[in-house]
């Protein structure tokens, strides 16, 4: 066991920081992270970021050179992430059409498109959504129904996708949707890529409970697809998308937002019946509790890391992350709001409280998004522990003929 | 980086479950837990043959001379086969105070007998149904000699030596105590968990050997708990994934209505569980193994960590183990009791886990996690 990077880590670590010391300044750990983006200076401020990134390699580091990347490995690129998080640079913009599009294209596109596509998805130049949900689809995302009908050489999609995070800024999006009912479910869906701007298309807001709106229903009317931009066969939509899923179980990763260090830090200062908080048997076991979940995190990542470091393939324990860092948040949010007894109810400007009543209003989407507790779980107990799958309605007929409950 | 144990290490662990399997630990520890044994002398016999007990004590003294992460692959299997043998008392907690603690001249007497099996030590500390602290220790020390009585000492029925905690008008000590001397009674307690006994051991005026000082004791302790917490963590995540795979073995065969019952979701979902709890418990092993192994300045933290989830997760393994099995995990034939015996004996011998929360918080505040 060794905690410490082989040489060329080291190396490769310190050219990360160099750079990144020279074109960013560290975050302040003391203070809650706040990431809004609400306003456009901060959709200015992500893209110039990315820009910046891009003109120096470090934007997609692990892809060719010939779209924007260095070629690094994928420990490399653990490296510069790690690094990166220590700094107060914007997220919360590209990750989708990065970390879920991206790959897609790579391994689905024509050459010519990804020498066309790929490169300004690298520098933020533009960005990507990923229209799989709705409203009939979500845990069940292959139960989807939106449609695309062939018309010579091109595709008409009519129907209506849902949760798509940014869609309302994006320029392209990945695309699933069914053009044959008759068809097994599985087998009748095809994959493509779509300009947002394209007529038919309407993005309308979704208000979320945090009062926010990250995510957008969208109407397909008539949209006309190009069959040039399908990817993959007819048919093979869910082969696509799965590879799609994979990815984004890699990005969602960790919910951030308040955090252990943040309760420990507001329960010393805290009064509580004229105590601090922090003497508070409860309090102390929970801090514990959340202490023992954020290390345990922390250290599956760098038994994975190790995994990659010997040019292994990691095992299933990333799988957890989202599941346990999910539930922390809405713990940890609760915990502070309830330190105020009263007064909890309270908007203040306070940073910690903000932190706090952020996390209990955004946790319920964490638990959510990119694969429900539930469904994580059933991942973890079927693909995991090998447990049998549930005997399913949806096996061995068409589509249409699926019980569905709402027609 | 590498969190990983060395290709040495893992075959290593590979051999020592053979082992464990192929003499049948699971029965003899039914055997044991059914029986008046207080351990299985025969497999303690073949693991002090196979070098165990003397894998941290250094070659001149007749010991293996490896370090902690040999001791934690070892500890990790003893756990998931539920060894009927006082390993955890005898060398997490003896050996390793006699290694830190002991003058050479004490380590030249004890340790190679340590090696050779001669000698199996165990700690005892508790003297009425509290927790032990610095201020409820009254079994006294003056003159060279102890007096007084220990209650819940683990395997005390089956050691030749005891690490026995002690107080003086100086302060606490830890006293080496060889436990055929005159004025020493030791009674069998009964306990939740008879395949490792526990004893009572009450000292009318015996002869001991100070470890440390007379001062410190308290101090020396805890720097030994918080070692030894890692090597009771892994056995602790020994036992879990045992527990675990006992879990998803039966919810595979076992069928109800019509379906197998892992296929279920309320079983699917408490399984992963189960599975999170593990995973998250043996990351923090990990890393406290590499602190151990390396005297990291963060033991005390990264120990107390590692003890907490792998106690949470063995308690959760063992409980929902049994509810997975239904009726028949509630029966004395199926081993799920076991499991669940084991999980609070090793959640208990070295203190609980709402102790161990609180040490853990407590570490916390000292190194400021901000």
């Amino acid at each position: 066991m060794d905690f410490n990077d082989t040489p060329e880590e080291a190396k490769f670590r310190k050219k990360c920081r160099e750079w990144l010391e020279k074109n960013a300044t560290y975050k302040d750990e003391s203070t809650p992270q706040n990431d809004d983006f609400a306003n456009a200076n901060k959709m200015k401020a992500a893209k110039a970021w990315q820009k910046k990134k891009y003109d120096a390699g470090w934007a997609m580091l692990h892809w060719p050179k010939e779209y924007g990347g260095i070629g690094a490995s994928s420990m490399e690129r653990i490296i510069w992430a790690n690094e990166e998080a220590k700094f107060d640079v914007p997220k919360g913009i590209f990750e989708i059409g990065l970390g879920m599009c991206g790959p897609v294209m790579m391994e689905y596109a024509t050459e010519e498109q990804k020498e066309r596509y790929l490169p300004p998805m690298a520098e933020g130049k533009e960005i990507w959504c990923q229209l799989f949900s709705e409203p009939s689809a979500g845990s069940d995302v292959a139960g989807l129904r939106s449609k695309a009908v062939q018309d010579g050489d091109k595709w008409i999609i009519n129907g209506q996708k849902v949760w798509t995070s940014g869609a309302h800024f994006s320029d392209f999006g990945i695309l699933v949707v069914r053009h044959d009912p008759n068809l097994e479910k599985h087998k009748g869906m095809t994959f493509f890529f779509v300009d947002m701007k394209s007529p038919g298309i309407e993005v309308k807001p979704i208000k979320q409970i945090t009062g926010g709106s990250s995510f957008n229903e969208v109407y397909f009317t008539d949209v006309e697809i190009p069959d040039s931009q399908r990817l993959g066969e007819i048919g093979d939509g869910w082969k696509v998308a799965i590879t799609t899923l994979m990815n984004e179980r890699l990005a969602v990763g960790d919910a951030g937002g308040a955090d252990v260090e943040d309760a420990f830090r507001w329960a010393k200062t805290q009064d509580n019946l004229g105590e601090p908080l922090l003497t508070n048997k409860a309090a102390r076991e929970s801090i514990a509790d959340w202490y023992c979940e954020k290390s345990g995190l922390k250290n599956t990542k760098l038994r994975t890391m190790s995994a990659l470091s010997r040019g292994d393939t990691p095992g299933p324990e990333a799988s957890i992350t989202k599941i346990v860092s999910a539930g922390k948040l809405q713990d940890i949010g609760n915990f502070g709001i309830d330190s105020l007894d009263m007064a909890g109810m309270l908007k203040t400007d306070n940073q910690d409280i903000k932190g706090f009543q952020n996390a209990w209003l955004g946790a319920p989407g964490m638990r959510i998004a990119g694969g429900t507790d539930e469904i994580l779980r059933n991942i973890i107990a079927e693909r995991v522990l090998g447990l049998p799958q549930d005997p399913r309605a949806d096996k061995g007929v068409a589509f249409k003929d699926i019980p569905s409950g709402n027609s | 980086m590498n969190l990983d144990f060395s290709d040495d290490q893992k075959f290593l662990q590979e051999e020592a479950r053979k082992f464990l399997e192929k003499e049948e630990a699971l029965n003899r520890n039914r055997a044991v837990l059914e029986t008046d044994d207080k351990f299985d002398e025969d497999l303690w016999k073949k693991i002090v043959d196979l070098g165990w007990t003397g894998i941290r004590i250094p070659e001149e003294y007749d010991g293996l001379g490896l370090g902690h992460l040999e001791l934690c692959v070892i500890a990790e299997e003893l756990g998931r086969f539920l060894a009927p043998v006082p390993f955890s008392s005898s060398v997490y907690l003896f050996t390793e105070a006699i290694i830190n603690y002991g003058t050479d001249e004490i380590k030249e007497d004890i340790l190679p007998k340590l090696v050779s099996g001669e000698i199996v030590g165990t700690l005892a500390v508790t003297e009425d149904l509290h927790a032990p602290t610095k201020n409820n220790i009254n079994l006294s020390y003056a003159n060279g000699k102890i007096d007084g009585r220990k209650i819940a000492v683990p395997d005390a029925g089956v050691a030749t030596h005891a690490v026995v905690v002690a107080k003086s008008n100086k302060g606490i000590s830890l006293q080496l105590v060889d436990l055929s001397a005159t004025g020493i009674t030791t009674e069998h307690q009964e306990n939740i968990d008879e395949s490792r006994g526990h004893f009572s051991i009450t000292f009318n005026d015996v002869e001991t050997k100070l470890l440390g000082d007379e001062v410190s004791g308290w101090e020396l302790y805890e720097s030994l708990i918080n070692q030894a917490a890692v090597l009771f963590s892994y056995e602790q995540i020994g036992g879990s994934q045992a527990s675990l795979d006992m879990a998803i073995n039966y919810a595979k065969e076992r069928y109800a209505f019509g379906r197998p019952i892992g296929s279920y979701q309320a079983i699917k979902h408490k399984l992963a569980d189960m599975y999170i709890a593990l995973t998250l418990a043996k990351s923090n092993c990990y890393y406290a193994a590499w602190a151990l192994s390396t005297d990291a300045a963060d033991l005390p933290s990264a120990s107390a960590t590692a003890r907490v989830s792998a106690t949470k997760a063995y308690q959760l393994c063992s409980k929902e183990n049994i509810q997975t099995h239904g009726g028949n995990g509630f029966t004395w034939e199926y081993d799920c009791h076991m499991f669940y015996r084991r999980s609070k004996l090793l959640s208990l011998n070295i203190g609980s886990l709402s102790n161990w929360r609180e040490k853990l918080v407590t570490s916390l505040e000292q190194s400021n996690i901000n």
